[in-house]
């Protein structure tokens, strides 16, 4: 992306911006304003000034300052709305207008209107404030360069026009184009510097104006000399006058080549800009996502067909060409899907562009100094995601400037580099997209989260991995700074970072190493609106588990399962002890296998907490378009929404950490009763 | 015809409304039909555990997910049998869209104000509240459900209670 793309968000945001001022100046009850209104107006011209101002655009900058101002005083009642103070204001919004369209075409926007509207501005504010604001400064220079008058001085003089280190080609292009300014005296030189001697009335801006389009301005040196001063200029090269023989040779031929092609550059860019303005249009998120659905529908038809036409084919032969339609079909169907997500899509660019600032922020805060370096920016994800992420991002980044990495002394001691690095990356792997936060500063240092865990209460182990030693600074309340200082220590935790992205449906890793650094890697899927799950049967009924919610799957033994406390049963998993919840108890389904040893265990996870799910089948997995249940119907403990099976029917997604707190309260409420075919299991050794 | 009376029928017939008809047992019912999106066949319906008895579940409704309500359970009709007879009336309401089981959808009756009485006070399975009155057309009497009421009320658990729907 680059500052043109940025233009081009700040003409549309400025566009939007005046339509509501407008639309609020219009709504305006004059003897009695709307306080919100007159903010909403005041805001609005705020915020076009400050986005005038980062992209130059002093004129709209300082119109938009002297309205701001008067609306300032308005919004404050300092100054009493008078139906020609609206419509004045009124005009003020259709010069900003106009400004900006000026600036959108690289014009140069209407001096003279400007002028007018500003003292009409200041009148106002001096007749009904009784004070003048801010003189506007001196009419500003028009940004863009027009036709600027070439400074003509009467007066001939002479240049002395030095080309630094100006290849033979692009000098003899140049040569020309001065013949065309001025009588060329004299010409010397080599590619490291050529000198001409011109005569003429030009002045040295032209001269640069026009170079420029072939070589760099620090290429170009240009001296004014007076015509009494000797010809052969002090800093005589002092070669022999070569001039190359091509110059003269093409000269009728080439001459007037150059100007040609500067206008066609002119020309050229105007097209362009056009052709930018219509290549986009602006669509609400409700219009995308009605698409989405749609699309959606026609996958579940499409499959449903593929299910009946293959069933046809098990009766009879089969078709060809209802098989060609039908795999035609399928392919059409997915490709519409894939481009139809692809308009969700947005670049990572839209939230590493806020990071610059952050780590600047952050870096200065802190007093280190950091380099911050992203990569991956064009890679695409869900615009809701997009949105989620931001701040776990922010988070992460604000923790590895104050926790990872070091004090430029302490690096510098440590042999590192003063300045440390941080990298934010972002890239898709398989599914997911994975974004990673890297710094190369201290690490984590696995024996004193231990220690500390071990401060806060947490059931560690010294044999756990060191991945699992990481999560531990994602549990609530943990934390390992030596002090809580003004950038981590506030705000989010780090456990509701894990937590937001896991409701994104993500997870968070970290790797490290001490002396070297951290890696967080945060692993999301490309939407929201399609899962991959895997479909499971209890009774007659069909559920579908997030994928990634599912550790493992097994069939259980009677000798691996313990009965607790009476009604609770755990299974052993390795060395683990998983609490097992039935899905057929918590859902009260039907017909379901009761006998847990011919049933599957699925070892899900979810929030941190794990358990084994008993379930009857394991169908198979899928992608499924997720359906919000609380559209039509309201939020339903344990499901967490719906999804359309290839037959039509609805299947329920089920919410992990939803149904084991379902669970817990169905047992509390003597729902789930000591049921007889526990009995069997052995009691819990005391260990 | 003279004038007078003429413009008095316009008048009434401007202030009547039509209802959709359906039968609940041997009992007449009648919903506004301007509430009614569609009537469909009554087949696959997903349970939602943990829900109340009269809510059967939800279907897919042209992609859709859609709460079925049985309304001969909530009104604690002896015998609820489901067959090729039975029908979901689809309705828009307060934004949502629910489908209600009936034992069939007779026909689409115009009102005028005259035929709509009053509901007396009554009932412990169908609050007052929820009837717009009662209908009495020749020996018929249907009773007039104010089906956005009935179906937003806390007691049919269709919407949360926090949301203010």
């Amino acid at each position: 992306m680059d500052i043109a793309d940025f233009f081009d968000t700040f003409f549309e945001e400025a566009e939007e911006l005046l339509a509501d001022m407008e639309q609020h100046l219009l709504e305006l009850d004059i003897d009695n304003p709307d306080g919100e209104q007159l903010n909403a107006i005041f805001r609005a011209a705020h915020s076009i000034k400050g986005g005038a101002g980062t992209f130059g655009f002093s004129v709209l900058q300082k119109t938009t300052h002297i309205f701001e101002n008067l609306l300032d005083h308005a919004r404050k009642g300092e100054l009493t709305l008078r139906a020609d103070l609206v419509d004045t204001f009124l005009e003020t919004k259709d010069i900003m207008h106009e400004q900006l369209d000026a600036y959108r075409n690289e014009e140069a926007p209407d001096q003279e209107a400007y002028e007018r509207i500003c003292q009409t501005l200041q009148q106002i504010a001096l007749e009904e404030i009784g004070q003048t604001l801010e003189a506007p400064a001196a009419p500003p220079a028009p940004l863009f360069k027009t036709e600027e008058p070439s400074a003509s001085s009467a007066s001939e003089h002479q240049l002395v026009v030095a080309l630094l280190n100006v290849s033979e080609k692009d000098r003899t292009l140049l040569v020309e184009e001065l013949e065309q300014l001025g009588e060329i005296q004299t010409q010397s030189g080599d590619d490291k510097r050529y000198e001409v001697i011109l005569n003429g009335d030009s002045s040295a801006d032209d001269i640069e104006a026009v170079m420029c389009f072939i070589i760099e301005p620090e290429q170009i040196e240009i001296k004014v000399t007076d015509r009494a001063q000797t010809a052969v200029p002090v800093s005589a090269a002092p070669t022999v006058s070569t001039p190359p023989a091509a110059p003269v040779a093409a000269e009728p031929a080439a001459k007037p080549q150059p100007p040609v092609e500067s206008e066609r550059k002119e020309a050229a860019a105007k097209p362009k800009k056009a052709a930018a303005e219509s290549s986009s249009i602006r669509v609400s998120v409700d219009k995308v996502d009605q698409i989405i659905n749609l699309v959606g529908e026609l996958i579940i038809t499409q499959s449903m067909l593929d299910q009946t036409v293959s069933d046809l084919e098990d009766q009879s032969v089969g078709n060809s060409s209802l098989q060609n339609g039908m795999s035609l079909l399928q392919r059409n169907a997915r490709d519409l899907q894939e481009a139809v997500m692809s308009i969700r899509m947005i670049p990572m660019e839209f939230v590493f562009s806020r990071f610059p600032r952050v780590v600047r922020d952050t870096a200065g805060k802190l007093g280190k100094e950091i380099e911050l370096v992203t990569e991956g920016k064009s890679t695409e994800l869900d615009k809701s995601l997009v949105e989620r992420i931001t701040d776990p991002l922010t988070h992460l980044v604000r923790n590895s400037l104050d926790h990872g990495i070091e004090m430029p002394d302490k690096r510098e001691a440590l042999g590192k580099p003063r300045t440390g690095k941080l990298t934010l990356s972002a890239r898709h792997q398989g599914g997911n997209i994975l974004i990673e936060v890297r710094d190369d500063g201290a690490g984590m240092d696995r024996e004193r989260l231990l220690a500390k865990a071990r401060e806060n209460g947490l059931n560690v182990s010294d044999t756990m991995t060191d991945e699992e030693v990481y999560q531990l600074i994602f549990a609530p309340g943990f934390s390992t700074a030596e002090a809580v200082t003004d950038v981590s220590g506030r705000g989010v935790g780090m456990d509701v970072v894990k937590r937001n992205i896991q409701g994104m449906g993500g997870r968070v890793e970290i790797q490290s190493k001490l002396g070297e650094g951290t890696n967080t890697r945060i692993v999301l899927p490309l939407t929201l609106a399609i899962l991959d799950g895997m479909s499971i049967k209890v009774g007659g009924e069909t559920f579908i588990l997030p994928l990634s919610t599912v550790l493992e799957s097994l069939q259980p033994t009677k000798n691996d399962m313990y009965a607790m406390a009476g009604d609770d049963v755990v299974l052993k998993v390795r060395d683990e002890y998983l609490p097992v919840i039935a899905i057929h108890e918590v859902l009260d389904v039907e017909n379901a296998i009761t006998d847990p040893t011919r049933s599957i265990a699925v070892i899900v996870q979810g929030e941190g907490r794990r358990y084994a799910m008993l379930v009857d089948e394991l169908i198979g997995q899928q992608q499924v378009v997720v359906k919000n249940l609380e559209d039509n119907y309201r939020k339903v403990p344990g499901i967490s929404a719906a999804t359309i099976l290839g037959d039509g029917s609805v299947a329920l997604i089920l919410d992990i950490t939803g149904l084991h707190r379902l669970s817990r309260v169905k047992k509390e409420a003597g729902k789930i009763i000591n049921n007889q075919h526990y009995s069997f299991y052995k009691e819990a050794e005391p260990s | 015809m003279s004038q007078a009376t003429n413009g008095a029928v316009l008048a009434a017939e401007a202030e009547s409304r039509e209802f959709l008809v359906f039968s609940l047992g041997e009992e007449e019912y009648a919903i506004d039909i301007l509430k009614v999106q569609e009537i469909r066949g009554y087949e696959n319906v997903t349970r939602i555990a943990n829900a109340p008895d009269f809510i059967k579940g939800v279907t897919n409704l042209r992609g859709v997910i859609v709460p079925i309500v049985d309304l001969r359970i909530k009104f604690h009709l002896e015998s609820v049998e489901y067959g090729g007879q039975t029908v979901v009336i689809v309705v828009n309401v307060a934004d949502r869209v629910v489908g209600i089981v009936v034992d069939g959808v007779s026909d689409v009756m115009t009102l005028t104000p005259d035929q709509i009485k009053p509901a007396p006070e009554f009932g412990v399975t169908l609050s007052s509240d929820f009837l717009s009155g009662l209908g009495s057309l020749d020996d018929r009497m249907l009773v007039l459900v104010d089906i956005d009421k009935l179906l937003t009320s806390e007691e049919m658990a269709l919407v949360d209670s926090t949301s203010n729907r």
